[in-house]
């Protein structure tokens, strides 16, 4: 397990990220509120460069107690990363395809100390 | 934390989006690419597209008729905020970025310093070296509403200069770009002379039908063209596409659901009077090519036919095997998009197809759905002879392009 300097948390601004190269591995760092996140920057479905892809609320059909659509609404509370390549969207906080929580993101250890942020990455020692 | 600590490197490329240049948008496709050896292989992609809208001004400086030509001119030089000239379609409607979650698709605004070959080919080449194919096929996209246009003399114009345009201007660049030239489908006579106009020109490849259009494919008056394009040995290609304002599909309210069936739905219909009238039995030589309605319909419409066709033979008697048969054996598909959640049903699929010989492989790059080799080289239940096939070596055999890749 070896550790990677990535910043200080004032460097990230509330739902925002960093993508980092660490040798031959690319990791996205995310913050959301006082929480950060890292996940590798490889989409599980064709491959593509998720964490380099832009960040989106969740989107909420709008119904009401009749099971009437008011159209679509975002849930701010819950933060997407959406991969570039073909749109498939990530929860941050947990990795998961909001439709189907059986595809998702492959985590990396990240930790705060002190007023940084840092990776631990298994196998690099 | 302790003194091993290291820095970690931030990437050059934070967020991709419509100034990115495709080989840092592709730059993981390139990296699977030379891991998996791409380099000794052959790869087709059969279906690319290029904008050739953010080229309109050259394009239509290519249209015959003097008088359009420079209706054409004026326009482009004095309009304030209209869509390209003459170009039908549906203008604002084209969400198929998903509110800029996909930044390819909306435009590729990236830096182009070499002046000495098109932008176009500039970008195609690097779109080839991303997904480390050999040759790339162009398509256009705004103009793949043409088939619907309610001026049929301005499909045979645009298409004309079109073609004009791609074959003098563009494909020189690149002896890896090659095409399938546009036909002007709803005025056969035109699409007959475009053919034999078009025949032995560099880079042309076969003959392409926009599909979204109203005209049976069965009617009498394509017979010629059908004979002549047989002739040349080249392949006809459907290349699918969506038209929200058809009725039932008007019915959508989602860009999703809309395109999900459009891109099948206008294939399914031209397959169903392809085969039923007996084409293939008319032309046994026509190789016909169904581009870009994914798979997944094949098999559907196969079983279908085979299942409606036995009770009724009398109304489709130029038949001499069963539906299903012509379109494995008569008729070439390309995958794209791969419709892969369930691996047994594409097992399943590619075994109707006879995908071995007639699937072949497309990105449709830049859009939003695009497939990089991946997707094939990947298939489990496939020996590698049969990746190799659909990934190029089926399209050099169907357009007789050059097994070791353009010179
Ligand atoms: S590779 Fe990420 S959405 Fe397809």
């Amino acid at each position: 397990m070896e550790t990677f300097n990535v910043g200080k948390i004032e460097e990230f601004e509330d739902k925002s990220k960093k993508v980092v190269t660490i040798g031959d591995e690319e990791v996205g760092v995310f913050r959301l509120g006082k929480e950060f996140f890292a996940w590798r920057n490889i989409c599980p479905h064709q491959g593509g460069p998720i964490c380099q892809g832009r960040i989106f609320s969740l989107v909420l059909e709008n119904i009401d107690d009749k099971m009437e659509s008011h159209g679509r609404i975002y849930d701010n509370n819950k933060v997407n990363i959406v991969c570039p390549w073909h749109g498939l969207e990530f929860d941050i906080r947990t990795g998961e395809h909001p439709g189907n929580p059986s595809i998702s993101l492959d985590p990396v250890s990240v930790q705060v100390d002190g007023d940084a942020v840092y990776l631990l990455i298994e196998g690099k020692n | 934390m302790d003194a091993l600590i290291r820095p970690a490197i931030e990437h050059p490329v934070q967020e991709i989006n419509t100034t990115t240049d495709t080989r840092d948008y592709l730059a993981k496709s390139r990296q699977d690419a030379e891991r998996k050896g791409y380099a000794d292989w052959l790869i087709v992609d059969v279906d690319a597209h290029h904008v050739e809208t953010v080229s309109w001004p050259e394009v239509t400086s290519f249209i015959e008729d003097p008088v359009v030509r420079d209706q054409a001119k004026m326009y482009h030089s004095e309009r304030v905020g209209a869509p390209p000239y003459g170009l039908n379609g549906d203008l604002g409607l084209r969400y198929q970025d998903v509110g800029g979650r996909i930044p390819h698709q909306s435009s590729q605004r990236e830096k182009v310093t070499d002046t000495d070959v098109h932008r176009d080919v500039v970008l195609t080449r690097r779109a080839m070296h991303g997904l480390g194919v050999d040759y790339m096929v162009i398509f256009p996209t705004p103009m793949l509403f043409l088939g619907m246009h309610p001026q049929t003399e301005m499909e045979v114009f645009l298409s004309r200069a079109y073609n004009r345009w791609l074959t003098e201007k563009v494909l020189p660049g690149d002896p890896g770009m090659v095409t399938l030239v546009v036909l002007p489908f709803n005025t056969p006579v035109e699409a007959l002379k475009m053919v034999e106009e078009f025949a032995d020109t560099p880079g042309v490849i076969g003959y392409c039908v926009t599909s979204t259009r109203y005209k049976p494919v069965h009617a009498n008056e394509y017979m010629n063209l059908y004979r002549a394009i047989e002739e040349t040995g080249k392949p006809i290609a459907f290349h699918a596409g969506y038209h929200w304002q058809d009725p039932s599909l008007a019915t959508c309210n989602t860009f999703l659901g809309m395109h999900s069936l459009g891109f099948a739905w206008c294939n399914i219909v031209h397959m169903t009077n392809w085969i039923l009238n007996g084409i293939p039995e008319r032309f046994p030589n026509l190789k016909s090519l169904w581009v870009e309605s994914g798979l997944s319909w094949v098999p559907f419409l196969m079983q279908r036919l085979d299942d409606q066709y036995l009770m009724r033979q009398s109304e489709a008697p130029l038949l001499k095997r069963m539906p299903s048969e012509y379109m494995s054996d008569n008729c070439f598909y390309t995958c794209q998009p791969m419709e892969k959640s369930n691996m047994k049903a594409l097992e399943c699929t590619f075994d109707m197809i006879n995908a071995k010989s007639n699937l072949l492989y497309a990105s449709d790059w830049p859009h939003f759905d695009f497939d990089t080799p991946s997707v094939i080289y990947d298939i489990p239940f496939l020996d590698e002879q049969a990746k190799r096939n659909i990934l190029g070596l089926n399209a050099a055999s169907l357009f007789g392009l050059n097994k070791n890749g353009p010179k």
